[in-house]
């Protein structure tokens, strides 16, 4: 499709002052950490558990130099390695949190939104039941639970936070479709014979959808500080298993003390630099995609050039 | 314009038998908790309608008269309650889901409103190719000839310059031109067209109807037209049928109805053609009141109590007892206080029924304040439908001749249902 690349740069084209300010910023910022989880094998100069190189080990809570640029921490670790890795691991999570929130939350919306009645009601009141508990407890349940099954692993996690944000894209578009099935042009879809799964998939779900990568940016800045709480209590991903900025701040705690700064300084920073940049991308989404908010860029006109007009054309106007 | 179809084929396409549809209303929680019926609103209430080939049949009334149930459920889009709508050999009241989305290969419509019937997020090669795509039409190819040759049939070309625009970058006639395509892309024989030009401007509105009228010729369609605008169904119809509150009141050919309306409700809706005369003030015996309830329509012929030509078998009943002292009291303000403790209370007299019983000082001062209306409108049709007023208790039970609802009969060259025109043989 010839449309596809003009339509993915429209939030940007149609912006205009600080929505596409933000928009920018926040696409570059979350732009380098992609960088960085995708080329983290070449990028960084280590492994995340890696605590000698060539034979010579690594100083315990080496300074930065220019071997180790962020130091070592007390477990021998490159420091300046497991905040590139670290984004690999929070990358990974995120996107599978994400992808599972939208597949599951999506359709069920859709559906309950559709079919209302007792399927709805049931499905609801299970998913308010989920928003009424504060998210990070439920988060902390849910890998308490997880991790007897998975282990401490990236699919343990990914799966709580699933549990955190699935109500809030499962509410979005329920909302959404239960006035949107109203429309006549549902009815219209009813009356040239489509059945009620062809109305959902190619009718309801396209205008309903339209808040959810709003939605998705929004929870992926969230979904990291919750991941970097999990790890910081130590029900998130052990140290082994893979770089994890939340436990690393955790050991870090330790080092503060005794005037180690570089231990705790290159994760948090990294969470943070990674929170504001998904956060950024999401508010400049809002600003784009929400018609309440959006102000678009004013267009200069560009006249069709002459041709012979049809009766069609006339109408017009 | 339209004549007569030419075939004298015998054999209908659709043929609607004492069809009812009704919505059961959604009452308070606690009525739905224990399952007490709120009522049901009798939106088509035992209309019959045969459709010939190559017809086309004008549904009119007011808003509420069921005129668009009626078109819907032909579609299959609302359950019947009762009775059967055969389409050539099949009940569609009696198909299933799965069998009626067949159907509507056959059976199509057109909506009102142009600007909500296309999904606002399919391109117009989308919006009519999906026509053809839920019916099974798996190559893109394909579909892409059909919509063009669609498209061109209902005047939108150069197609190339419609078939990826949006619906919000056509206009309104546009717009009703795509949504025609959509409806004609699986070459039905029966479109419905419910109230197609109501919502676009008048110099487009013509074009559209000429067009419908073209595709006709060219499709052998055979049209349903419901409006409530009588000029465009002068113009469009073959046949029409007045509706009032979910009822055929009187069907026949256009011009027969046209030039000698007999349905009191009909003839009111004549008078409320405007006419281009200065010195014609707005007419004069126009229905008064609304449209009433759907949900306990009047006893007898559901227009009586609006009706100018009412007589005595029209199915007088309690509520029109008490609209008449309202009135009444309305006029004769000085006398309100007094009467209404004799009157006492009146809303019981909401339950429809044959026979009221009012009054709760004194039998003698309830039938003097009856006579005393009587006499200030001795005219006032309601009076003619009472059998007896009898003493009960402190009051009067008053009893109205009991009327059934009019059937259709023959009256020249078309059918009415009304009591003025008894059945002629």
């Amino acid at each position: 499709m010839r449309g596809t690349p003009r339509a993915l740069l429209k939030p940007f084209t149609e912006t205009t002052g600080l929505a596409r300010w933000m928009l920018v910023a926040g696409v570059l910022l979350t732009a380098v950490f992609v960088v960085f989880a995708v080329f983290a094998p070449w990028i960084a100069p280590y492994g995340f558990a890696q605590a000698s190189s060539g034979g010579t080990p690594f100083p315990k809570l080496g300074h930065p130099s220019s071997q180790h640029w962020f130091g070592t921490d007390r477990l021998f670790f490159d420091v300046y390695s497991r905040v590139i890795w670290g984004a690999r691991t929070a990358l990974k999570v995120v996107v599978l949190s994400i992808v599972l929130c939208v597949l599951l939350g999506v359709p069920l919306g859709l559906a309950s939104g559709y079919y209302g009645g007792w399927f709805d009601r049931f499905v609801v009141l299970v998913m308010d039941a989920m928003y009424a508990f504060p998210s990070f407890l439920l988060a902390i349940v849910f890998s308490f639970l997880l991790t007897n099954v998975y282990g401490g692993s990236v699919v343990a996690v990914s799966l709580s936070l699933t549990a955190v944000y699935i109500p809030q894209y499962f509410r979005v578009v329920r909302n959404t479709t239960l006035s949107a099935k109203e429309a006549t042009y549902v009815e219209a879809a009813r009356a040239i014979g489509a059945s009620d799964g062809v109305i959902m998939r190619r009718y309801l779900l396209q205008n309903v959808i339209q808040s959810v990568p709003v939605l998705g940016t929004l929870n992926a800045a969230d979904a990291i500080l919750t991941l970097a709480g999990l790890g910081f209590l130590g029900l998130g991903i052990q140290s082994t298993d893979a770089a994890e900025w939340g436990h690393d701040l955790n050991r870090a705690l330790a080092d503060a003390g005794s005037g180690v700064w570089w231990t705790g300084l290159y994760p948090g920073l990294a969470i943070v630099l990674l929170v504001t940049g998904l956060t950024l991308v999401g508010e400049g989404l809002n600003e784009t995609l929400n018609p309440t908010l959006r102000r678009r860029r004013l267009l200069p006109v560009v006249m069709p050039p002459r041709n012979v007009s049809t009766p069609a054309e006339e109408e017009q106007g | 314009m339209p004549t007569k179809p030419d075939t004298e084929a015998p054999d209908l396409l659709v043929d609607v038998r004492d069809l009812s549809v009704h919505f059961a209303l959604r009452g308070g929680t606690l009525s739905r908790l224990f399952g007490r019926d709120s009522g049901t609103i009798r939106a088509v209430d035992g209309v019959n309608l045969s459709l010939r080939p190559g017809e086309v049949v004008g549904l009119v009334g007011e808003s509420g008269s069921g005129k668009s149930t009626l078109g819907r459920a032909l579609l299959g889009l609302v359950p019947a309650t009762e009775g059967s709508i055969r389409l050539r050999d099949q009940d569609l009241a009696q198909l299933s889901r799965r069998r009626l989305r067949q159907i509507r290969r056959v059976v199509q419509m057109v909506f009102q409103d142009p600007n909500a019937a296309l999904n606002p997020s399919m391109t117009v090669e989308e919006a009519v190719g999906d026509a053809l795509r839920v019916h099974g039409m798996k190559s893109a190819a394909e579909r892409r000839a059909g919509v063009v040759d669609a498209l061109e049939r209902v005047g939108l070309s150069p197609v190339e310059l419609f078939l990826s625009k949006y619906p919000r970058d056509l206009s309104g006639g546009q717009k009703q031109r795509v949504v025609l395509a959509r409806a004609i892309v699986l070459n039905p024989t029966l479109l419905v067209a419910d109230e197609p030009v109501s919502m676009l401007d008048m110099s487009v509105r013509a074009k559209i109807l000429q067009l419908m009228l073209d595709l006709k010729h060219d499709l052998d369609l055979t049209y349903v037209y419901i409006t409530h605008d009588l000029a465009t169904a002068k113009y469009f119809c073959d046949r029409v049928a007045i509706m009032y509150l979910g009822r055929v009141v009187e069907i026949g050919p256009t011009e027969e109805i046209f030039a000698h309306p007999r349905h009191p409700y009909t003839k009111a809706l004549m008078a409320a053609i405007p006419e281009p005369d200065p010195d014609k003030m707005v007419p004069r015996d126009l229905p008064r009141g609304e449209i009433p309830d759907a949900a306990q329509p009047p006893l007898g012929c559901a227009f009586h109590p609006r009706c100018p030509e009412a007589v005595s078998g029209c199915g007088w009943e309690s509520r029109d007892l008490r609209t008449l002292v309202e009135e009444h009291w309305l006029r004769e303000t000085a006398a309100y206080d007094e009467e209404r403790t004799v009157i006492g209370d009146l809303a019981h007299l909401d339950a429809p029924s044959t026979s009221a019983t009012i009054g709760s000082g004194g039998s003698a001062q309830v039938r003097a304040i009856l006579e005393g209306m009587k006499a200030e409108d001795p005219d006032e049709p309601l009076w003619s439908g009472v059998q007896s007023i009898e003493d009960a208790g402190s009051g009067v039970t008053v009893s109205f001749e009991p009327a059934p609802s009019p059937a259709l009969r023959r009256a020249g060259g078309v059918e009415v249902a009304c009591v003025l025109y008894p059945d002629e043989g």
